[in-house]
């Protein structure tokens, strides 16, 4: 059984000059263990329908609606607040990008630790902190138990986000979210926490999304990848099939623009135009406009769902079989 | 102008800011930003300065320009020493060399329409007076790609891109020869990155302009640099071809920060060696005796403690401070 | 529509060398601050209690011009027979204790006290925002001298320092205006101080600085005009805090002297007769609120105005390249 189903979320803000509907009719599911990879520009929508799912979107003013919203069996979109704060933090853990706004700066790194088991797990404060000292030596921070009594401004940006990191999985949730959570990163210190994720999940089994701008990141850590633009999920398939045969106008152009620290001398191709405009429902691809492989059928239809062998899906009319060749 | 001399030539530039001291005791150690950065840019190249966050890219950008004043160290720019001039004399060069901001849109005075910038540049420099400057205004915008239109347009109403074209276009219009970009393109999404990267190299053909590219993006930087010097705490660890750096990378640091860079390929991803370092930056205020990097470096050995590796030359234009290559 | 950089840069530079002849020389307008100043016009008058704030202070000082015309009672005139009257069709607010029209009282007196608000503002601008900005500006000696002058002003009480003021040099008009101006321009001085200290650290002046912007057009273009909103709010304040020291001081004697009215003036002789004539209080206590209420509604509406963020020069984005 999916660990996940999402079967049509919209997230919509109501504000005076229109409706912004920043997910637009999104469904994935989510396996146990699974990897998958979020990818979009700013605006796509993948943080929100992260927020979404994790009903952490303030409602009024957004209203979040979905067909199925389903979490190992529970109704996300019905339960009560109450259910919904036991599945936080034990079920689903987020981290988020900036540590530092996302830890308590008053509050010490054990205590955040030990609230968070206290919380959702049945133990006493001695147990809660030989157990938070065992989080932050399995997340690699060194004399952890002194460390307890630290607070979050006197780590640096690597070991904060560690910190994150022990108190996300202190609970063993079954899925974890990861929301550009090393962007604020330095490269290497990237590297040291995606491995650190990477080998973490592994052993416990967690399902992870992994939610980037970062094609690079997505491309080394994830099983399967959903390409997002204005809202909408464009493609999805497993990570092998979306990089060397991508089939949507987007994810190609997107992979036609980044550059690679491996390859010299060859152009980039970017993409014309603006970011979309989310206000904007259009019946037709919300990528037409910037679009450069658009066939006279794009500007008349509603893009329909194409399968791939693989499990790998795209809304796009156009055939880019022909483009595949140039990227690898 | 004599088109073989290098443009410009830094040596041995020093930034070193005081430390806030309490009032008793000695006075800290200074935060030594930039502690002895030396390299030559030739006309019409583009070097690219990477590093991580607090080696002090951004602030070699800045003092080369002057809008630091440099504590040590020379600037000779078309053969003169700017760091050693006083300020009133600087007022020449400023026009001679400009700089591109991250953010785009707080480099550009919010309560100004974006035209009045453009028009206040000129007007510094006494440029085009009079009947030509509203020819050369249409001119530059198209020149960066923006609809004349877009002048009367405030800052918040531009887009990310549209705005960093408006800064490049402000910086155009002095008709610099040198321009810093410091993170120019760091903080717009991917698609808009592109086209940005792609107007700065078409305007370099164009218009023969030098850059100085600094990002801790060595994706970017790779691909738009003909020179690539990589710094660590203050110090140009690495200088190498925008062809040899990738493969042919010695220093350790280099070899860590590239494996380090996600590539979207994922055979290529998942079959990588990486090298992960240990442990974090050392503050600038007390960076670690001799080799910098020593604290952090999968191949040290003990005479790495001892002093501070001079640049050693492995090929033409490539040179690493390195005691293991 | 998708726009396409391919084009080379030459190519269309010498693409437009072509049309310039058919191009007006100065198609591209000099935009100049008052396209900031009209578009902050805009979305102030958008704003129904700033409007409503603005009306009603136009109608004040309208009124205190068309004293003699709304009514014809002369406000210093002793009348005996008719003091202490309650408000009827003849006297609209009723009479003081020595037979006064108050509504002529309170039209008169609005001159004074309007005109005080304006002074003072006008004085403390011309002092406060300078001395802030030079300090802002060039730090070191030079700030810390003139911020230590304007801390010693500050230990004063602002009242007391007003009435030693007036008291010295005598309880003219003038030296009123002068004492309050006094008292606020240090207030001014600080935060203007500090605003510029922030707005210094902007990158778009250090972007000017780049450019070998002067330090004088720095100061002027970029750090003034984004500093204008705490200004105008904190002189909006003054303005009311003006018209109450005036009423303040002339309730001690110090201010507008007998028989001429002012509203603090009139609201000091209305203190005996509460109990048999409520509305010689009421009147100036209204009139006195209306001022500074309708000032308030104005200061926020400038801020919410001069905020950059609310200016639109379209309605809808345009398509345009990149």
């Amino acid at each position: 059984m999916a660990l996940l189903t999402v079967r049509g979320l919209t997230t919509s803000f109501s504000t005076d000059q229109g409706i912004i509907r920043a997910v637009n009719g999104v469904s994935f599911t989510l396996e146990p263990g699974e990897v998958l990879g979020l990818v979009g520009e700013s605006g796509s929508g993948k943080s929100v329908t992260a927020l979404s799912i994790m009903r952490l979107v303030r409602e009024p003013p957004a209203k979040v609606q979905a067909e199925l919203l389903d979490f190992e069996g529970t109704d996300l979109l019905r339960a009560d607040p109450r259910t919904l704060r036991d599945i936080r933090g034990s079920g689903i853990a987020m981290i988020f990008q900036d540590p530092m706004r996302s830890l308590n700066p008053v509050l010490t790194i054990g205590r955040q630790l030990t609230e968070t088991l206290v919380r959702h797990i049945n133990i006493d404060g001695n147990a809660a902190r030989r157990r938070a000292i065992e989080l932050l030596e399995m997340v690699g921070i060194p004399m952890a138990e002194k460390h307890l009594g630290s607070y979050p401004h006197q780590f640096s940006g690597g070991m904060r986000q560690r910190v994150m990191i022990a108190i996300a999985l202190s609970c063993n949730p079954r899925l974890l979210i990861a929301d550009e959570a090393t962007t604020a990163l330095d490269v290497t210190i990237q590297a040291q926490i995606v491995e650190l994720v990477r080998t973490l999940t592994k052993n416990l089994g967690t399902a992870v999304i992994w939610i980037s701008h970062d094609l690079g990141l997505v491309a080394g850590l994830c099983d399967r990848v959903n390409v997002m633009y204005a809202g909408r999920i464009v493609e999805t398939g497993p990570v092998r099939e979306v990089f060397y045969r991508p089939s949507h106008g987007y994810t190609i152009g997107l992979i036609g623009c980044t550059p690679r620290v491996d390859r010299v001398g060859t152009p980039l191709k970017p993409i014309n135009g603006l970011p979309p405009n989310l206000m904007d429902d259009t019946p037709l691809c919300p990528f037409l406009p910037r679009c450069d492989v658009a066939i006279p059928a794009c500007h008349r239809v509603r893009p329909e769902l194409r399968s791939f062998p693989g499990g790998h899906f795209a809304n796009c009319l156009a055939d880019l079989t022909s483009r595949h060749a140039e990227l690898r | 102008m004599d088109l073989a001399k290098p443009l410009l030539t830094v040596e041995g530039l020093a930034v070193h800011f005081a430390s806030p001291r309490t009032a008793f005791g000695p006075a800290p150690s200074p935060i030594r930003a930039v502690d002895g950065v030396s390299f030559t840019l030739a006309r019409g190249s583009t070097l690219g300065l990477v590093g991580e966050s607090g080696c002090g890219k951004s602030t070699t950008g800045y003092a080369i320009l002057q809008l630091i004043r440099p504590t040590a160290g020379r600037v000779v720019f078309d053969g003169t020493d700017i760091a050693a001039l006083p300020a009133k004399k600087l007022r020449p060069f400023r026009r001679r060399m400009q700089i591109i901001f991250q953010d785009s849109a707080a480099s550009l005075n919010p309560r100004m329409p974006v035209g009045d910038l453009i028009t206040e540049a000129l007007d510094i420099h006494g440029l085009h007076r009079g009947a030509g400057r509203g020819r050369r205004i249409r001119q530059l915008l198209d020149l960066v790609g923006i609809a004349s239109h877009l002048a009367e347009r405030f800052p918040h109403e531009l887009s990310g891109g549209q705005a960093q074209r408006i800064a490049i276009c402000r910086a155009l219009a002095v008709e610099p020869e040198l321009i810093v970009c410091d993170e120019a393109v760091s903080a717009l999404d991917l698609s808009i990155q592109a086209q940005i990267v792609n107007l700065l190299q078409e305007l370099q053909r164009e218009l023969g302009l030098t850059y100085i590219f600094i990002s801790h993006d060595l994706s970017v930087v790779r691909h738009i640099s003909d020179e690539v010097a990589v710094m660590y705490l203050g110090r140009i660890v690495e200088t190498a071809s925008r062809q040899r750096i990738f493969d042919a990378a010695a220093h350790p640091y280099s070899r860590a920060l590239l494996s380090a860079v996600p590539i979207p390929d994922p055979d290529v991803e998942r079959a990588r060696e990486r090298i992960i370092l240990s442990g974090d930056l050392p503050s600038p205020a007390n960076p670690p005796s001799g080799c910098r990097f020593r604290t952090r470096c999968p191949v040290v050995i003990e005479a790495c403690a001892a002093k501070d590796p001079p640049a050693k030359f492995l090929a033409p234009g490539h040179f690493a401070a390195c005691l293991r290559v | 529509m998708a726009f396409s950089i391919r084009e080379s840069a030459t190519e269309m530079a010498v693409n437009f060398a072509n049309d310039s002849d058919k191009i007006a020389p100065d198609e591209i307008p000099t935009v100049r601050f008052a396209t900031g100043a009209r578009l902050a016009a805009r979305q102030f008058l958008r704003n129904p209690a700033a409007t409503s704030g603005l009306v009603v202070l136009a109608l004040l000082c309208l009124a205190a011009i068309a004293a003699p015309w709304i009514s014809h009672f002369d406000p210093v005139q002793i009348k005996l027979s008719a003091k202490l009257k309650p408000p009827s069709w003849e006297h609209l607010l009723g009479t003081d204790h020595f037979g006064r029209d108050v509504l002529s009282r309170l039209l008169y007196g609005s001159r004074v006290s309007l005109s005080i608000g304006l002074l003072v503002v006008a004085f403390s601008t011309s002092f406060g925002v300078p001395i802030g900005m030079v300090a802002g500006f060039m730090r070191g000696h030079v700030e810390n001298g003139l911020m230590r002058l304007m801390d010693a002003f500050l230990t004063f009480p602002p009242l007391l320092l007003a009435v030693t003021i007036v008291g010295l040099l005598g309880p003219d008009l003038r030296n009123v205006m002068l004492a309050i101006g006094i008292v606020q321009v240090p207030v001014l001085a600080r935060i203007v101080r500090a605003c510029t200290l922030s707005a210094r650290e902007e990158v778009y002046v250090a972007a000017a600085s780049a450019l070998g912007a002067s330090p004088l057009r720095i100061a002027t273009r970029h750090i003034l005009r984004n500093i204008l909103s705490p200004i105008v709010v904190q002189l909006t304040i003054g303005f009311s805090a003006a018209i109450i020291a005036e009423a303040s001081l002339s309730f001690l004697g110090l201010g507008t002297q007998p028989p001429n009215p002012s509203w603090g003036r009139d609201l000091a002789d209305a203190r005996r007769y509460m109990a048999d004539a409520p509305w010689l209080f009421l009147s100036p206590t209204a009139t006195i609120m209306l001022a500074v209420l309708s000032i308030n509604f104005i200061g926020d509406g400038l801020r919410d105005a001069l905020d950059p963020r609310s200016w639109r020069t379209r309605a809808r984005a345009a398509s345009v390249k990149g």
